[in-house]
């Protein structure tokens, strides 16, 4: 193998001392995909951060190019060719996809920034890299896969000789992660070294080299990703194995009743028609593609959003408001796929986050019942094992998975017979993934019904009693779970009309 | 975030933990102040200046009472400097056209509340940015008290007539007392200041307004009427703009129309510095008394070291950026 050109050998970092790193290494190849997995926690992001300037390590080497580095802040790793693709693009939507590029290097003309000029450099750069954007268009305007693009587009301007990329895929299209892919086959095939990080098996398994994988701080292991297997990975990502079996059989009583039944349901741009019916105790999986109007439809049958058209009927009762407090009281409840936008408030401790939508069972008198609260929230975080301090801590800093539970567990404190969960498991790590699955199981057997929203088909097959598939704002198809399999389900959420 | 050191409790030392606490800082400058005009003042430490400390606070007080609301939903109220005026200047002309006081003061309170719920309206239901929803109100109500009084300046009834009884209740004088007079008005201050508080903290209302301010979207999706609650802060920042104009009026008995700008500031500055968060969400209303009262000491107690007045405004200045550092610094703190 010919030399590295980084290698990241011993680092270990702690805060306020405690440690987040112990005595970690890492080695990048030119033209290699590395990906570098972990549950949340693991340190993958502290040692990316450290790599890139933002954190200075207490000890280790960094050696670039077989020389030792040290980078005091993000600007000089920039400089010497290491930059990093945030999973939150930094963007100025409102300048043009070239402004964006040149940001703070400008090609001058005299006094004045040279327009042109930077059009036909990012022109050839786009060229390049086969992207198809005009730089001219301002960047607001484009899809958050284009605007990723041009993110890398600008990365590759900068003569970067290794690219992270954090979970880069997260918002894309099925095509977009197409086209991505294939510009970074392109950069690895130019020399270039990327470091990948995901949480998606079939990506790691579809593009990269190796797989390096980080536990609780610590480095566990590096397998070349073509000798080995989904669960030898997540095998030491948990330190267990976690098995993904599809569901053969639905447990489903076939009269079991209608809890909720949706019809013609129209809704902006996105909804077109979509019907269907959801019975007691079952999980209705919702699959389909990015942008197939499944998250819309789930908000406008929450009420979050407008319905232009269509009835829906909450155990055979017409649903009259159109508020999601009307269906809140109906016992609707929404678990969005846009945690941090749409579920938590960050700034608000575990509590009040948890009796949010059911604070009027805790008021006595003019005043809030803390004993009571405390009661119940704690009852809820050995339920659903949340893991934190106390009920009293700030939910900013609860890992992803302990704060979807914690919207869960505003719910269930709801005590809501119909949950719509959209991507309940986006973000999370393995393990948080496996409790939340056992978590949805048990509630079904409770008698509760769950609308389950995912792009993971995996998940889809191994959760779902039934399977109804959309595309472009249609439902397209309808399988019971013994039907359903990828090959259907891929076809019926390509059925563009 | 991959480490947590917060998560694991016992490794920060207390001291430093409470200093992590924006509001507790601000008390700590207000006594230091406080002490520092004491020591170096002559005469500063006299029941004379104390209640000219108190008599500056109570209507920046209210005004900030009832501003924390909005700020914690992540909005703002500049306009209710002018509606404090506006509402004393109506109730203060009625009352010099022979209306009777009492009614006259109960309607300065409730134009206030008028003026905070077209505010709420104008944020909550027709989606106007409350910095330009206040602003225009600002406007309003400083032409409205301007047309309503036909620019003549107001003044309400003296302390000898019986009508001006009202002030007794911000500041009692009698030449039978040791000190001359009593400072009634504190006991309303600090007990309006401690319901506030409770609503804020400790009931529903508070509640959701630290929700709303926090993440709006989310909580709006919780079920929760967030037009009901958010109009809601805005109708007590009006109710308590018109309190301060009665406290403004048994004060300093005279009010100018088109006054009033800068109250709200003021009332905003103190708001800041006693760690409430422009971006709503976090606040308290203990907090904000301490930041007022950091202001008041201030412009009573720089004449004491030979300093105008006008100075104030750049010593309050610099404290408020210095505050938000503070705050901003921990912030940055605690997401590493």
């Amino acid at each position: 193998m010919a030399d590295p050109i980084l290698v990241m050998q011993g680092i270990s970092k702690a805060f306020a001392g405690v440690p987040a790193l112990t005595d970690v290494g890492f080695d990048l190849q030119a033209g290699e995909v590395h990906a570098l997995m972990g549950e949340n926690g693991a340190g993958k992001y502290t040692l990316m951060k450290i790599l890139t300037g933002i954190y200075t390590r207490d000890a280790g080497t960094i050696l670039l190019n077989g020389k030792p580095v040290t980078f005091e802040n993000p600007r000089e790793a920039q400089e010497a060719g290491i930059v990093i693709v945030h999973q939150e693009l930094n963007l100025m939507p409102h300048l043009t996809v070239a402004q964006n590029i040149f940001i703070g290097r400008e090609p001058m003309r005299g006094r004045f920034i040279d327009d042109q000029q930077m059009i036909q450099d990012s022109r050839k750069l786009f060229d390049l890299l086969n992207i198809d954007i005009n730089p001219a268009d301002t960047m607001g305007n484009l899809t958050v896969g284009r605007q990723q693009m041009a993110e890398i587009a600008k990365a590759i301007s900068t003569d970067a000789r290794i690219i992270v990329f954090d979970e880069p895929t997260a918002a894309l299209t099925e095509k977009e992660t197409d086209e991505l892919f294939k510009i970074i086959a392109d950069l690895r095939s130019k020399g270039i070294g990327i470091i990948y990080i995901s949480h998606r098996m079939d990506e790691i398994k579809r593009i990269t080299d190796r797989v390096t994988v980080m536990r609780d701080g610590e480095y566990v292991g590096t397998l070349i990703t073509t000798d080995s297997t989904k669960d030898d990975i997540i095998k030491m990502m948990v330190g267990r194995v976690v098995f993904e079996t599809p569901k053969t059989h639905s447990t489903v009583p076939a009269d079991a009743p209608v809890v909720l039944k949706v019809e013609g349901l129209k809704a902006g741009r996105m909804v077109k028609d979509v019907s269907f019916e959801l019975r007691r105790g079952e999980i209705l999986g919702v699959a389909g593609l990015m942008g197939a109007g499944r998250t819309e439809m789930a908000r406008a049958i929450f009420g979050a959003d407008r319905r232009d058209a269509g009835d829906i009927y909450v155990n055979g009762k017409k649903l009259r408001g159109t508020t999601p407090k009307d269906a809140v009281d109906a016992g609707i409840s929404y678990l969005s796929e846009d945690r941090k936008r749409f579920g938590v408030m960050v700034e608000m401790d575990v509590t009040e986050n948890t009796t949010l939508a059911t604070l009027e069972d805790y008021v006595s008198g003019p005043f809030i019942n803390n004993t009571k609260e405390r009661h119940t929230v704690r009852t809820y975080i050995s339920q659903l094992k949340i893991k934190t301090p106390s009920e009293r801590q700030q939910v900013r800093k609860l890992s992803g998975g302990n704060q979807q539970k914690i919207v869960i567990a505003k719910w269930l404190v709801k005590n809501s017979q119909i949950l719509i969960f959209d991507e309940p498991t986006r973000g999370i790590d393995v393990g948080a993934k496996a409790e939340i699955y056992e978590l949805m199981n048990k509630l079904v057997h409770e008698g509760k019904s769950i609308l389950m929203i995912s792009s993971e088909l995996t998940e889809i097959l191994r959760m779902s009693d039934r399977v109804m598939v959309m595309c472009e704002g249609r439902k397209t198809a309808e399988f019971s779970i013994e039907e359903a399999n990828q090959e259907n389900i891929m076809h019926a959420a390509t059925m563009r009309n | 975030m991959d480490t947590n050191p917060s998560l694991r409790p016992g490794q920060q030392s207390r001291l430093k933990r409470m200093l992590s606490n924006q509001r507790t800082v601000a008390l700590l400058a207000l006594i230091v102040l406080f002490l520092f005009f004491c020591l170096a003042g002559d005469n500063f430490a006299s029941y004379t200046t104390f209640m000219s400390i108190l008599d500056s606070s109570y209507y920046i007080g209210f005004l900030a009472m009832g501003v924390t609301f909005v700020i914690m939903t992540g909005g703002i109220d500049l306009s209710c400097g002018t509606v404090m005026v506006c509402c004393a200047l109506i109730s203060g002309q009625l009352i010099k056209n022979g209306f009777p006081v009492a009614p006259c003061l109960v309607l300065c309170i409730i134009l206030g509340g008028l003026f905070g719920f077209l505010n709420g309206f104008m944020v909550s239901v027709m989606k106007l940015p409350a910095f330009i929803a206040t602003l225009g109100t600002m406007m309003i109500s400083r032409g409205l008290g301007s047309i309503i009084t036909a620019t003549a300046s107001v003044t309400f009834p003296s302390r000898r007539s019986p009508d001006g009884a009202f002030r007794s209740i911000f500041k009692m004088i009698s030449p039978d007392l040791p000190t001359g007079g009593l400072p009634t008005g504190l006991v309303l201050f600090l007990a309006l200041a401690v319901i506030m508080g409770l609503v804020l903290g400790k009931t529903k209302p508070g509640r959701y307004i630290t929700a709303l301010g926090s993440n709006k979207e989310a909580t709006r999706l919780s079920g929760i009427n967030i037009v009901k609650w958010e109009t809601l802060a805005y109708v007590l920042s009006g109710l308590f703009a018109g309190l301060a104009g009665i406290s403004y009026a048994a004060t300093y008995s005279t009010l100018l129309p088109g006054t009033g700008n800068g109250f709200e500031l003021d009332a905003i500055a103190g708001t800041v510095i006693g760690g409430t968060s422009l971006s709503g969400g976090i606040g308290s209303i203990s907090g904000t008394i301490i930041g007022v009262f950091i202001m008041s000491v201030l412009k009573t107690g720089l004449p004491f070291v030979g300093l105008q007045p006008h100075y104030q405004l750049l010593f309050t200045g610099i404290v408020l950026v210095i505050a938000v550092f503070v705050d901003v610094m921990n912030r940055q703190r605690q997401k590493t």
